[in-house]
């Protein structure tokens, strides 16, 4: 227990102390702190409103922070969630253009598989690359992400675009037919809880890929900590020659963590395309993939610290707009500086533990 | 009559890391040209008090004094401006760069804007010549033995000015003949006016070259004494707090059918060159073979081939009868075999899993440890604590992570588990090495138990004591090939040695030289091995 809490300490102390240089960078602009302080808090979670996009925000982030987190834990950096991302979400709008005939369940089924399917390969070459010719994956993951929008752009715009349409984006894979949803999609909070007689409004686009990323963190957990393939899997990454010697073969798992990386990544796909917009929206990723990286530093790469953070990020990004609209000098840029400051903290965390020890 | 002057003096140094006081009320004096031991088991706090006297640490309580004068080192800055020096068990050397440009490296001699790498070589040639470190300049410190490249840290020492030398077990790495070149070293140091510390375990070679120990234990300082009229007995008792059983007690070996055979074995290295070359033997259940040799011959390989962690380029390799080629180690484990690993730190153990995590890793596929898709997290920790308790690991919880242990009680947590599969062979190098005398005393009883009950032993070791007291037979391994089978309870010093640097017995030159005044007596004994 101790130790759990000595984990939790050194982020709350990164966000504390970002939160107060915030502060002092809005007082320094004419605003009051305090006042950016309660927006962010009202904003965020003094609403239903605000708790229903807070979610909403930070279930990509959730998704793209478990890969992160999964590929650390195998001693890997996955730079690359950003195109894994890109392509699953192609990949996930493909499906649903491909097959309009088909019933829209099944098409549901094989969008999502679709989507964890590409997200795992994209990032799987690169863990292929590192097993066998020792790329480093830094390098290639962050090539396969300029590949991703490439290739994605081109698909979308010559092939898969409306005729006449200024935005960069494929047709609609599910459309509102008299008010109802048609075509493949996974229903929205608003549905789900009407079910079981919860009234939510229908205008918040929390749906159940939110339900999905509770599940992925479950599942991460019980994947690396109690089962062999992720001891496995968290051997490697700790230390590979000791691996070796128990018999563990760094090279399948180097080339599954990849995997199962890039797969977490592609469910982002599942609430984009099939959550909210039904299409694919070119740009629609707010650099999910990049913030995913904070998000698991800040998490310390474990399933429930993941989804704090990713909660954390989620509620910058839902407070941004407040804040840029009911101050007078502070911008939205605000929550990204402090998201940057975050991260400088959570990086320079192990000075301080250095000097914490030998103090 | 003027007072011996003292080059270092400790008095009532503390020093506390949260719970654990790793000194307590330390003092010594230590007097100015002089050999001093400072000897202790792992955790003794030898280490940290040293640190202290260096400024890696400040002390919480005391004062030190250096020539007789009191001094503040807070920083090792600090300690080599008052002309300290220190030499760690771990170089701290850049191995692309050439031995000038590692002694200079912090403190270049510069003519304007450039280094001055003339003039520093030219120092860095006078000073060898005149400690009798030989080395050349310009060679590049990755090139270099082991041995040359402590007399380059030695040497980044004396650059600097040092007149106290510090240096952390300075024979562990070096080969027999290099620790007889080391303490002629020494001595000539002490002849040229330096005071020298050594931090060791290595109660032979202390009373071969040192004036005076200091024994440390659980932190406290429980005895200075000059080295004249001290025995290894009577160290061990001090170091440990009660009677050690210095002596390996065996019995006779009664070895039953080949458990282990390995025929023509042959390795090649990437460079074309031979590692192993024609390797044949075969252990019996119930025996243990030890292998002798130099480090670098070949020993590492040939555990590692044993083991399943290398493909020889050529040769057989039977257990009991039957060919385990090809198979990975969790695969030769299933069959029987066990390994202790030479470097249990870079092999051995995942150091932030728990002693836990460590105990299953190896057999973490198996039931009942592992079932279908979950691990069976409380076989797992009852488990672990078992064998945490029958193998004496301290401290015995197995919640703690594998990095808190000492060397001797990681050590023991490898045993524990490899042991446990109750195996037919087991592999087992360098078992002993940077563990403490009690851990020792454990870890080669439980050898001569397993042996006993009709397990094969292979045994290499660096420690020739070591090995000639475990072992029923010894093979020794020279540049790949066995050289010569000996029985190790009649051997003679001269024999093995020779046998180990590849000079035919009898030639004039004795090839092994170990330290002055350490001897091998009788069958069985085996000095110091902590």
């Amino acid at each position: 227990m101790k130790s759990a809490f000595k984990e939790l300490m050194f982020p709350l102390i990164a966000v504390v102390a970002a939160f107060l240089v915030g502060g002092i960078i809005v007082w320094m602009v004419g605003d009051s702190p305090l006042l950016v302080y309660e927006l962010f808090f009202t904003s965020a979670f003094g609403t239903l409103d605000g708790i229903g996009y807070t979610l909403f925000y930070a279930t990509p982030l959730i998704f793209t922070g478990l890969a992160v987190a999964v590929a650390f834990k195998c001693g890997l950096l996955n730079i690359g969630a950003e195109g894994q991302l890109i392509v699953a979400a192609f990949a996930t709008a493909w499906v649903g253009l491909v097959l309009p005939t088909w019933p829209a369940a099944v098409v549901l089924v094989l969008a999502m598989v679709a989507a964890v399917v590409m997200g795992g390969v994209w990032s799987g070459i690169p863990g292929v690359l590192k097993a066998k010719f020792g790329a480093h994956e830094v390098i290639t993951t962050i090539m396969m992400n300029f590949i991703a929008v490439g290739l994605v752009s081109y698909l979308t715009q010559y092939h898969y675009r409306k005729v006449g349409d200024p935005i960069l984006e494929t047709f609609p894979i599910a459309e509102r037919v008299d008010g109802v949803l048609v075509g493949p999609h996974i229903p929205r909070m608003s549905v789900m809880l009407g079910w079981i007689g919860i009234s939510f409004p229908d205008r918040l686009p929390l749906n159940l890929a939110f339900i999905l990323a509770l599940i992925a963190c479950v599942v991460v957990y019980v994947f690396l900590w109690k089962t062999k393939w992720g001891y496995e899997l968290r051997a490697v990454g700790e230390n590979p020659s000791a691996a070796e010697y128990g018999g563990i073969s760094i090279s399948r798992n180097i080339v599954m963590a990849m995997f199962i990386s890039g797969m977490l990544a592609g469910m982002v796909g599942i609430n984009d395309v099939l959550g909210y917009r039904y299409r694919y929206y070119h740009d629609f990723s707010a650099s999910y993939g990049f913030t995913g990286i904070a998000v698991a530093l800040l998490g310390r790469n474990h399933p429930g610290g993941v989804l704090i953070a990713a909660i954390l990020f989620g509620a910058l990004i839902r407070s941004g707009l407040f804040i840029d609209i009911f101050t007078d000098h502070v911008s939205k840029d605000w929550v990204v500086i402090l998201q940057a400051i975050i991260i400088l903290f959570v990086a320079c965390e192990a000075v301080f533990r250095g000097r914490w020890k030998r103090a | 009559m003027g007072e011996p002057k003292f080059a270092v003096e400790m008095r009532g140094v503390s020093k506390r890391f949260g719970e654990v006081l790793a000194n307590d009320n330390i003092s010594l004096a230590i007097p100015d040209q002089s050999i001093h031991a400072i000897i202790g088991e792992n955790g003794a706090g030898k280490s940290t008090c040293m640190n202290i006297l260096y400024g890696f640490y400040t002390a919480d309580e005391g004062e030190m004094l250096i020539d007789g004068q009191p001094r503040q080192i807070s920083s090792p800055g600090d300690a080599i401006k008052l002309g300290l020096g220190m030499v760690h068990q771990h170089f701290m050397l850049v191995e692309p760069l050439t031995v000038t440009e590692n002694i200079i490296l912090g403190g270049e001699p510069t003519s304007g804007v450039s280094i001055d790498y003339a003039q520093a070589r030219a120092r860095v040639r006078e000073l060898s010549e005149q400690y009798g470190l030989k080395i050349d300049p310009d060679a590049t410190v990755g090139g270099l033995s082991v041995g040359q490249q402590q007399r380059v840290e030695i040497l980044k020492t004396l650059y600097r000015g040092a007149r106290i030398l510090i240096l952390d077990e300075p024979t562990a790495v070096l080969t027999p003949q290099e620790v007889g070149e080391m303490f002629a070293i020494l001595r000539g140091l002490r002849e040229q006016g330096k005071t020298i510390i050594i931090i060791t375990h290595k109660l032979a070679e202390v009373l071969a070259l040192s004036d005076n120990i200091t024994v440390m234990r659980d932190g406290k300082v429980v005895g200075n004494l000059p080295t004249k009229g001290a025995t290894a007995e009577g160290l061990a008792k001090l170091m440990v707090g009660r009677e050690v059983l210095l002596r390996v007690e065996k019995n006779e070996a009664r070895p039953g059918e080949p458990v282990l055979t390995v025929r023509g074995l042959t390795l090649r290295g990437v460079e074309g060159n031979t590692v192993l070359s024609d390797v044949s033997f075969e252990v019996r259940g119930g025996e243990t073979l030890g292998i002798a040799g130099v480090e670098g011959n070949g020993q590492t390989e040939l555990i590692e081939i044993l083991a399943g962690l290398r493909e020889p380029t050529s040769g057989e390799v039977l257990l009991k009868g039957r060919s385990i080629a090809g198979l990975n180690p969790r695969r030769r484990k299933l069959r029987g075999i066990a390994h202790i690993p030479e470097d249990r730190h870079r092999r051995g153990l995942l150091l932030s899993f728990d002693l836990a995590g460590n105990s299953i890793l190896g057999v973490h596929r198996e039931s009942p440890i592992s079932g279908r898709l979950l691990l069976n997290g409380s076989v797992i920790v009852e488990r672990a604590e078992r064998l945490v308790n029958q193998y004496d690991v301290r401290p015995p919880n197995v919640a703690l992570p594998a990095r808190a242990l000492s060397g001797g009680n990681q050590q023991k947590l490898i045993v524990a588990r490899e042991f446990d599969i109750k195996p037919k062979l087991i592999l087992v190098a360098q078992p002993t090495r940077g563990v403490d005398i009690g851990a020792t005393e454990f870890i080669h009883r439980s050898l001569i138990e397993l042996r006993d009950a009709g397990a094969a032993v292979l045994l290499v070791s660096a420690e020739l004591d070591e090995v000639l007291s475990l072992s029923d037979r010894v093979i020794v391994l020279y540049e790949g090939r066995v050289v010569g089978e000996v029985d190790p309870k009649s051997v003679s010093e001269e024999e093995i040695g020779c046998l180990m640097t590849g000079v035919q017995p009898g030639e004039a030159e004795l090839g092994s030289r170990r330290a002055e005044g350490q001897g091998r007596s009788g069958a069985g004994e085996h000095r110091n091995e902590v």
